[in-house]
């Protein structure tokens, strides 16, 4: 576990608590007797083998799930709040999959996600000059890299007290993968992001923190480069072996997905989608 | 010729009616899940109000109709903005009891109409012009019928205006998609829920009204008849689906038509039938989603 040191700089003003989370999908137990701290800068990342309640316990903090336990936003109670007033209070949410609206062009999916009186185009419009050109187009016609680009820019048009950012990487192409990383980095200098991601090296590269997920509770909290140091944590945390002549891969992602499936916990979570227009 | 061009458009008189209930029924499951079984008295009490309009002023010159319409469209959309309100607000995600609060309230409605109207069918009369036909292809069509498909080729541009150039459209839009994300974008859905039932109540009333000229007559049973048939429409377009319900509401509508007349009456039930083929070969609808 971590040192009484590396826990005081991890939770040096938390900009967000979770405390004793609990949450449930269809009756099911996902997230079991959570808590951790999130500080107010830099980016933490949320690690666990896959099914392990990482994105249920992303979920469960803005109440996307049912859940009980206590989330406070930068000193305030938001548990018992609707969805919409948890994100109107400045959380910026980038779900997994990137969820853009397909029907809807790509500028109708950001118009969507102003909330703010004054929202940052200006910035969006730098940091995603590709969406600019495609203004027009069908946000389901996209690529993967493109949609998620879009996902980033919702949630980077708002002021926003911390971003939650849910794989933002899975399925993409390893030069998108390093634009993401990029754009992660400059929205982290202006806002903490709790990151939630499987590709080690991306983590690395990025996180400051790191709290991990293991049987739906968190197993270990401290600075992100101790764990991934840590051959043995990783391998025992997250199934994956960091010597790559036993894992046949240098760079610390996991191999394979199904081989980091737990048993018992359900590896897809319910969507609410109708028909189309 | 004559008989292909009456049924046709007698057939499209009766589709508007259908896309006007539909519309509303298929705006409400896309975005909100809800199946409205008291969809149909939303229409019922817009063509009694309409009914009651052209009752007192007088029933037979156009401004006493127009009246009635905005006067049924009005009331259809207060009844089904007190319907989301006050009973299917508090019924979410829990679609069991959806159906139940829905099927009671329809089944109340038509008891409370009963109550104010009596059971018998109420005889309208609208403008001379409805008395009179017009001749196309030598087929003479009576006119109610042109009321009936301009009014709701009108709701449906409104519709599609509304949808595609308003922010709330957008939302709707985007709801109907994928209603979770849009709450987590810092949006209060809720009040979309609102607003789709109220526009597909005003709908439904406004259909009741036309309806009524359509039929000759207003009963406590018009609602549920095109009920039927309205979800049947909505089913075949694709649940959600606008542009897919107006085009099933003529399909359905057409095809009704030219069996009850070729095939000896079996409308019903040959739109019973494609309803089972749609669900077979294209359970989504002719334009809902695939996946």
């Amino acid at each position: 576990m971590s040192t009484a040191a590396d826990n005081r700089a991890t939770e040096a003003r938390p900009i967000l608590r979770v405390e004793s989370l609990f949450a449930s999908i269809a009756g099911q137990q996902v997230v079991e007797d959570v808590s951790f701290t999130v500080p107010a800068t830099g980016i933490t990342a949320l690690l666990g083998r896959n099914g392990v309640g990482k994105t249920s316990t992303i979920k469960a903090i803005i109440g996307l799930i049912d859940r009980t336990g206590t989330v406070e936003l930068d000193g305030e109670r938001i548990e018992k709040e609707a969805t919409f007033k948890i994100i109107r209070s400045g959380v910026g949410y980038v779900p997994e999959d990137r969820e853009v609206f397909s029907k809807l062009t790509v500028a109708e999916n950001l118009r969507l996600a102003e909330r703010d009186a004054a929202p940052r185009r200006q910035l969006v419009e730098e940091l995603f000059p590709d969406l600019l050109a495609r203004a027009g187009q069908m946000a389901g016609t996209l690529s993967g890299g493109q949609q998620q680009m879009v996902s980033l820019a919702r949630a980077l048009l708002n002021t926003n007290k911390i971003l939650l950012v849910d794989e933002p990487t899975k399925g993409l192409a390893p030069k998108i993968v390093g634009e993401v990383a990029e754009t992660l980095a400059e929205a982290a200098r202006t806002v903490p992001i709790l990151l939630v991601e499987q590709n080690l090296q991306v983590v690395r590269q990025l996180a400051e923190g790191a709290v991990v997920l293991s049987g739906g509770r968190v197993v270990h909290t401290g600075r992100a480069l101790d764990f991934l140091d840590d051959a043995g944590l990783i391998q025992r945390h997250l199934g994956v072996s960091t010597d790559p002549a036993a894992a046949g891969n240098p760079a610390m992602e996991p191999a394979g997905k199904p081989a980091m499936e737990p048993a018992g916990k359900p590896a897809a979570e319910p969507a609410e989608k109708g028909a189309a227009l | 010729m004559s008989t292909l061009v009456l049924l046709l458009f007698t057939g499209l008189g009766l589709g508007a009616l259908y896309f006007l209930v539909a519309a509303g029924l298929s705006l409400i499951y896309g975005l909100m899940g809800v199946l409205n079984f008291a969809h149909g008295a939303f229409l019922t009490l817009g063509a009694f109000t309409g009914w009651e309009i052209a009752r007192r002023t007088g029933s037979d010159n156009w401004g006493t109709f127009l009246l009635s319409l905005v006067i049924g469209a009005a009331a259809g959309a207060a009844f089904a903005a007190f319907t989301e309100f006050v009973l299917i607000r508090r019924l979410y995600q829990r679609h069991i009891e959806q159906v139940l609060v829905t099927v009671g309230l329809s089944l109340a409605a038509v008891a409370l109409f009963d109550g104010i109207w009596g059971t018998d069918p109420v005889f309208i009369k609208g403008p001379a012009w409805f008395k009179d036909t017009t001749e196309i292809l030598g087929a003479r069509i009576p006119n109610d019928r042109f009321i009936c498909i301009i009014a709701a080729l009108l709701v449906l541009l409104a519709l599609v205006f509304f949808l595609k150039k308003t922010r709330y459209g957008m939302i709707i839009r985007a709801g109907v998609e994928n209603r979770s994300m849009v709450t987590a974008l810092g949006i209060d859905v809720r009040k979309a829920f609102t607003l789709v039932f109220t526009i597909g109540g005003a709908a439904a009333g406004l259909g009741g009204v036309l309806a009524s000229h359509y039929f000759g007559y207003v009963s406590p049973m018009l609602g549920g008849s095109l009920l039927i048939f309205a979800f049947i429409v909505t089913v075949i377009g694709g649940l959600g689906s606008l542009t897919g319900a107006a085009i099933a509401a003529v399909a359905v509508a057409v095809l009704q038509q030219f069996a009850n007349f070729y095939l000896g009456g079996t409308g019903d039930f040959v739109v019973v039938l494609a309803l089972a083929l749609v669900l077979l070969f294209r359970p989504t609808g002719l334009l809902g989603r695939t996946s």
